[in-house]
């Protein structure tokens, strides 16, 4: 189910504007890869670039490759919503949609999708997502109130129950503890490293405890200067970056020194 | 010096900086009250003209609360006080004359506005009876017409400004709607009439003209408003919706439009209501009857406000009759627009609380 993903010479541009400069990562399968780097610096828009959600942006495009287990995803004859259905996405701020109940958000992307399913058989998909997610004991009585009801964490709890929900290899997660409590967050770092076993994660986070605390392997993005594009600095086992790293900069970064 | 409170210098009364003084409760009724009696009072001795009065009672309680009050509480909750005086009497401007305009129709019109009227049509009456079923049908008729053209093309002509329009296409759209918002309500019932005489000749009558040519003035209406909707929707929901790889348009129609329902027919009733009375296109394309005409693309048709007019100007012999069917069609217009109202804030709260 989880694949790997390599990423070659990536350049990413809003309008003429380069954000992100030849990017060349390989991300494992089963394992979770933490993407730091100070503000600005380009995480978003790369981790966007993975599932071709950057391109929804208007005048937003992309130039080199990311192939996913032998196929590129930028590949003329390839349909980005398929890709889509294939890498999940969690956003940094909970967005269930409110006009639906918890239980429409979580088979939203089944009926959104028009796949007909029996009820019972959808029924135990919002069950299994919700149980992925880790919330299905909060609110397995209340399924049908509406999922703006629920509190910050367990909203994002709700829309990562909807990402795994349409049954992704890849998982995109882009700060996705920003907006929790300490307990909501290591309910979510709990998730992340059972959800590991099935998915391929990447995480972009500015806590380098959480990075240290759930990722395998990390990457360092940096930028030189307003106006200049992100790059990525070195990537290495988790381990080696907050113990040893090869660059100055990411050490600096890590310990704080940075200017 | 330890001390670190700062008293104003200004206010002598005050104990500490946190509590100043306060007006009782009952001080600015009582001013109003006073002023009132006052105003009252001048009125029986004197004989004085009733708006000046109210004019000067509102500079009164203004002058009079303002300055006790800058006397005890200080200035910004005088300035507070003045702005409030201010605000109100506005608000009471504003809805004077729609309350005035509600009381004289329901007065005028209730006399009429019986059974007969509701079910006769004026088929063969000349002085007392008739009613104005024919016109209320013809009403609904060509406004629901109007509506069913209209809507369509309003909201999916929103859609293409907000989810699909980039550049010179999308501009010239907007500078169209934005033209078409202008058009006085005769000039649409020309262009109806001048269309249809193309093809049907001078003498053409029926209701759909009469509905085309409230569409003109409809579809800006609704565009405007959808628009406005649809921009309200956050863009993290459309984002949320691709990323669980669902197509732009499935987005669109399930997740921006559902979202937006609720404003969107808001916005859609406020339309109708708008048009609902319009007078002068009809009078050119759709004209005017004594009969029942339920056929959309046939014949002429009447409807409330041509009924009203007509009524108002060829009263008939003795004219009281026509003048009270007149207002009596005025009040089911006004009816007819309530209830509209009611069904939408129904549709909008259905939409709004709706989660299954
Ligand atoms: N929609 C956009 N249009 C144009 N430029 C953008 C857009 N979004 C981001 N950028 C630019 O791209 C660069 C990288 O932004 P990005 O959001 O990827 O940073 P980030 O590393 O995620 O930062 P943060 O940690 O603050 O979230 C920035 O210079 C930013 O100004
Ligand atoms: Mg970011």
């Amino acid at each position: 189910m989880a694949k790997r993903i390599d990423v070659s010479d990536l350049d990413i541009f809003y309008g003429s504007f380069k954000a992100v400069e030849s990017v060349n990562m390989s991300i494992e399968p089963q394992s979770v890869t933490a993407l730091i780097g100070p503000s600005g610096c380009g995480k978003s828009t790369f981790l966007r670039s993975l599932n071709r959600m950057h391109e929804v942006i208007p005048g937003a495009s992309v130039a080199g490759k990311v192939v996913m287990d032998g196929q590129d995803l930028y590949g003329s004859d390839v349909d980005p919503v398929a890709v889509r259905r294939h890498v999940g996405m969690v956003f940094q701020r909970p967005n269930p949609f409110p006009t639906m109940s918890i239980y429409d958000n979580v088979a939203a992307g089944v009926r959104l999708n028009s796949g007909r399913m029996r009820k019972a058989t959808l029924d135990e998909l919002v069950e299994s997502s919700l149980r992925g997610a880790n919330l299905w004991e909060e609110v397995k009585d209340r399924l049908g109130r509406p999922g703006s009801s629920l509190s910050g964490g367990q909203q994002q709890r709700l829309c990562i129950a909807r990402a795994i929900a349409i049954k992704p290899e890849v998982l995109l997660m882009d700060e996705p503890c920003s907006a929790l409590d300490p307990i909501s967050t290591l309910a979510i770092e709990d998730l992340i490293y059972q959800l590991k076993s099935d998915f391929t994660i990447v995480i972009v986070t500015h806590n380098m405890q959480q990075a240290a605390r759930v990722s395998d392997r990390t990457g360092f993005f940096n930028i030189e200067g307003t106006g200049k594009p992100g790059r990525l600095i070195e990537m290495d086992a988790t381990q080696r970056i907050f113990s040893n790293p090869s660059v100055k900069a990411t050490e600096d970064y890590i310990t704080g020194r940075f200017g | 010096m330890t001390s670190t409170t700062v008293t104003p210098p200004d206010r002598k009364r005050v104990q500490n900086s946190l509590t100043s003084g306060m007006l009782p409760r009952w001080v600015p009724p009582a001013i109003v009250a006073g002023i009132l009696a006052v105003g009252l009072a001048a009125g029986l001795l004197f004989d004085v003209n009733l708006m000046l009065a109210a004019a000067f009672a509102v500079v009164g309680v203004g002058l009079v609360l303002t300055v006790v009050s800058r006397q005890v509480e200080g200035a910004r909750r005088a300035k507070d006080r003045l702005v409030t005086v201010v605000v109100t009497s506005a608000f009471v401007l504003a809805l004077l004359p729609l309350v005035s305009l509600l009381i004289t129709v329901v007065q005028n019109g209730i006399e009429r506005f019986d059974g007969e009227f509701l079910t006769q049509t004026m088929r063969g009456v000349l002085g007392e009876g008739g009613g104005a079923y024919h016109a209320i049908v013809g009403t609904l008729l060509i406004t629901a017409a109007a509506a069913v053209i209209s809507v369509p093309i309003g909201i999916m002509c929103a859609v293409y400004l907000v989810e699909y329009g980039r550049g010179r296409l999308a501009r010239a759209v907007t500078l169209l709607v934005d033209v078409m918002t202008g058009i006085p309500s005769i000039v649409a019932g020309l262009f109806a009439f001048a269309m249809f005489a193309i093809f049907f000749g001078p003498s053409v009558r029926f209701g759909i003209g009469g509905a085309v040519a409230l569409s003109v003035l409809m579809v800006p209406v609704v565009v405007r408003s959808s628009e406005e909707m649809l921009k309200l929707v956050p863009n993290e929901l459309r984002e949320a919706s691709y990323a669980l790889g669902v197509s732009k348009s499935r987005t669109v129609v399930k997740v921006v439009l559902r979202t937006a329902a609720a404003g969107i027919a808001t916005g859609v009733t406020l339309a109708v209501a708008r048009v609902i009375g319009e007078t002068a296109p009809l009078l050119i394309i759709a004209g005017s009857t004594t009969r029942l005409n339920a056929d959309l693309f046939e014949g002429r048709m009447s409807s409330l406000p041509i009924f009203t007019y007509y009524s108002y100007t060829i009263p008939g012999v003795p004219p009281e009759f026509g003048v009270d069917r007149a207002w009596a069609a005025a009040l089911t217009l006004f009816v007819i627009v309530m209830l509209l109202n009611l069904v939408a804030r129904a549709i909008s709260r259905y939409f709004s609380l709706n989660s299954r």
